[in-house]
């Protein structure tokens, strides 16, 4: 147990030379590896597809570390303190299924189509404006996602107060320090991005991988040993934050506020499958591997790892919320912003001093305070609210001591890192080859195109610098893009599954009924509102409000589930209405068509099939040991 | 891809772990530890990532010996049909 010695030690971040060192030979690797790679960067295909040469663990783990962003780090551990190890749905429901699905049906036709990209196959199966629909707005969301990823991290190096030592050191002024953070983290991407190219960005996704492994295992260690167990969390807690089934019968009943049909249809079907199945972002990895049976076991072999994160990112959460509460003043929370020129010290100085005053948050999670005010806010009964996403930061700065402290700082940091190089690999692919040769130059050269990708990967970056800053100067703006986006990705499911397994689908059916499925999401958020947000808004009701969920998430589910419905209706309709193309055309893009992939050489357990019933088997087992 | 993955990786947990190890060896015992329930996890935790570092080493040592003129070989999956006596 902590003695009060121990919690005087606080949570302050005390960096020391050791801490400093481990950092910066993970960032000299990163950047070492794509020098070492440069030179096997000759023609387009090494740059953007890694020269489909890469074995498949490689491109499975980084399938999964292009998602594991530090908003996923950090947003789990958060979800983790307020709704408890329900939060694992997203993980054994939301995604595992989906993996399990690409993998066995629907990478056959990613990669043996040979399309560079997802919107390519678009191009392929459907039309030229089905792709531009989709190419550009996942372009335009990729430098936001990237942006939304540099702004996080350079907040959080702020509340964290990583730098500052340095820059009292230095002489200069504090509030540098969220610029310095952007513009190191830019700089650091686009290097290895533009000298390695895919390789560069998958290669450093399996390091981080790697590296999110070691520095929070030994968080799970300290950390489950400090609470006592699982069943100290269990006597802590209670049963409703450590089973992920029950009370899900009735949305009133459970802390996610959904019932099990919205949950499972919702967020395991429509969601997870539409991004899992759709989005190249994490597609890409899997288009890198070195043969059409690699390919497709890179979403199989990704699914095993990923089904155990819930320990590594979601228990240090319920862990946060279950330790002693430790006073306030002593741990990081977003503080009155000093005057330009004050120095650092003297404004902590005052904020340890009226600390008694200062209400207490739960375990290690303080109370939320306005960045601008300095005051804690509370909800409508008066209750002040918590911080939850300082859930797993407060965990890395409670438990380690200087030296391991730098190993879990430099995965948290390598984590937002990846998340952005993902987004930009999946931006310079898209804009080289869908955009940029598609319609503005045409015949280039093969070199022209790898020049371009290297231009494309410096405006990728630019762009996410000016997406981080436009996201800085507007309040509430992130909640207004996530919800924009909602819009445009929740029918793209409808629209693949339709194109891989029914011939007949065609193209203006698969665009129109596209565009039908967004305007249908944006409806739906326009006549309902969540119970838990504070009156009519971006989060729905601005048109009317006929219906009021009983959380966001039911109302994000069923958003999900209107926007497929209507995109799979219509484009059945309009395709029925409209020619379809010669079935010579779809060999290799639809299900019917192309002739199945002669496993008859394999081991039984060498084949995709009996990967993927081990993968479900074991999720399986775990709900049933956390139901 | 022309790199061993295996290589880099290896060797950055040989050197984070091994410098962690070290530190945890000169700092054995001091109060730092009283955070991390009194384990001495910089070298605890820095000899698992040595040993880790080390074994992805190796492994790219051996498979590198094995095939040595072979493209390199899958690690979650099965010698290629080309290293593979014949009959399978």
């Amino acid at each position: 147990m902590l003695n009060a010695s121990a919690l005087a030690i606080g949570l302050k971040t005390n960096l020391t030379a050791i801490d400093w060192l481990i950092m910066l030979v993970y960032f000299a690797f990163i950047l070492g590896i794509g020098f070492l790679l440069k030179r096997h960067m000759r023609t387009s295909t090494d740059f953007f597809l890694a020269g489909r040469a890469l074995p498949a663990w490689v491109c499975g783990l980084a399938f999964i570390s292009a998602n594991l962003g530090a908003q996923e780090v950090i947003g789990m551990g958060a979800s983790g303190a307020k709704y408890g190890i329900a939060t694992s749905q997203f993980y054994w429901i939301g995604a595992i299924p989906a993996m399990v699905f690409v993998g066995l049906f629907m990478m056959p036709f990613y990669y043996g189509s040979k399309a560079r990209s997802v919107p390519e196959y678009l191009k392929l199966r459907y039309d030229e404006k089905t792709r531009a629909w989709n190419a550009g707005s996942f372009a335009i969301m990729t430098v936001f996602s990237s942006g939304i990823s540099m702004y996080a991290m350079a907040k959080l190096i702020q509340v964290l107060h990583i730098f500052d030592g340095v820059f009292i050191h230095f002489g200069l002024p504090l509030n540098w320090i969220f610029h310095f953070s952007i513009f190191l983290s830019a700089i650091i991407v686009l290097g290895y991005i533009s000298l390695g190219g895919l390789t560069s960005a998958i290669y450093n996704e399996v390091l981080q991988f790697f590296l999110i492994v070691a520095g929070f295992m030994p968080l799970v260690w300290i950390g489950l040993k400090n609470v006592g167990g699982w069943h100290g969390i269990q006597r802590a807690l209670g049963p409703g934050y450590t089973h992920s089934w029950r009370g899900m019968a009735h949305a009133s009943t459970n802390p996610l506020g959904t019932e099990w049909y919205a949950l499972v249809f919702g967020l395991g079907f429509v969601l997870s499958f539409g991004y899992w199945c759709t989005d190249f972002l994490v597609i890409q990895s899997a288009m890198a591997a070195e043969s059409h049976l690699a390919a497709r076991r890179v979403p199989l072999i990704a699914a095993i790892p990923k089904m155990f994160f819930p320990f590594l990112v979601i228990l240090p959460g319920l862990i946060a919320i279950s330790v002693p509460t430790v006073t306030q003043h002593m741990m990081a929370q977003v503080q009155t912003a000093p005057a330009p020129g004050v120095a650092r010290g003297a404004a902590a100085a005052s904020v340890t001093s009226d600390a008694s005053s200062v209400p207490v948050g739960q375990g290690l999670i303080p109370v939320k305070v306005d960045p601008i005010s300095g005051r804690v806010l509370t909800n409508d009964k008066g209750k002040p609210l918590l911080d939850y996403d300082l859930a797993t930061p407060n965990m890395l700065l409670h438990f380690f001591p200087t030296g391991m402290l730098g190993l879990g700082l430099t995965a948290l940091l390598a984590s937002f890192m990846s998340g952005m190089a993902g987004n930009v690999t999946a931006f310079n692919t898209v804009w080289t080859y869908d955009i940029y040769q598609s319609y503005i130059h045409k015949n280039g050269t093969d070199q022209h195109y790898l020049w371009m990708g290297r231009m494309a990967t410096i405006g990728g970056v630019a762009l996410s610098i000016g997406a981080a800053y436009f996201v800085t100067s507007f309040n509430n703006i992130m909640d207004a893009l996530q919800v924009v986006f909602s819009f445009v990705n929740a029918p793209l499911l409808a629209t693949f599954l339709l194109g891989m397994f029914w011939k007949r689908t065609t193209g203006h059916g698969a665009f129109w009924g596209l565009l039908s499925g967004t305007c249908a999401a944006a409806l739906h958020t326009g006549l309902t509102l969540p119970a838990d947000v504070s009156g009519v808004g971006i989060h729905g009701g601005w048109i009317a409000v006929l219906h009021v969920y009983p959380s966001t998430m039911a109302q994000t589910f069923w958003t999900a589930i209107w926007a497929f419905a209507v995109c799979f209706i219509m484009t059945i309709g309009l395709s029925l209405m409209t020619k379809p193309r010669e079935e010579k055309d779809l060999v290799g893009l639809v299900y019917s068509l192309t002739p199945k992939p002669a496993e008859g050489h394999l081991l039984w357990y060498q084949r995709p099939a009996s990967l993927a019933i081990l993968v479900l088997a074991m999720v399986v087992v775990l709900n049933l040991v956390f139901l | 891809m022309g790199l061993d993955i295996r290589l880099p990786l290896g060797l950055l947990f040989l050197v984070t772990g091994g410098m962690m190890a070290v530190y945890g060896l000169f700092t054995h015992g001091s109060a730092i530890y009283e955070k991390s329930a009194g384990i001495d996890i910089n070298l605890v935790w820095g000899v698992v990532l040595s040993l880790f570092g080390l074994t992805m080493l190796l492994l790219a040592y051996l498979d590198r010996r094995r095939t040595a003129n072979a493209p390199p070989v899958n690690l979650s999956s099965e010698v290629p049909p080309s290293n593979r006596p014949r009959g399978h």
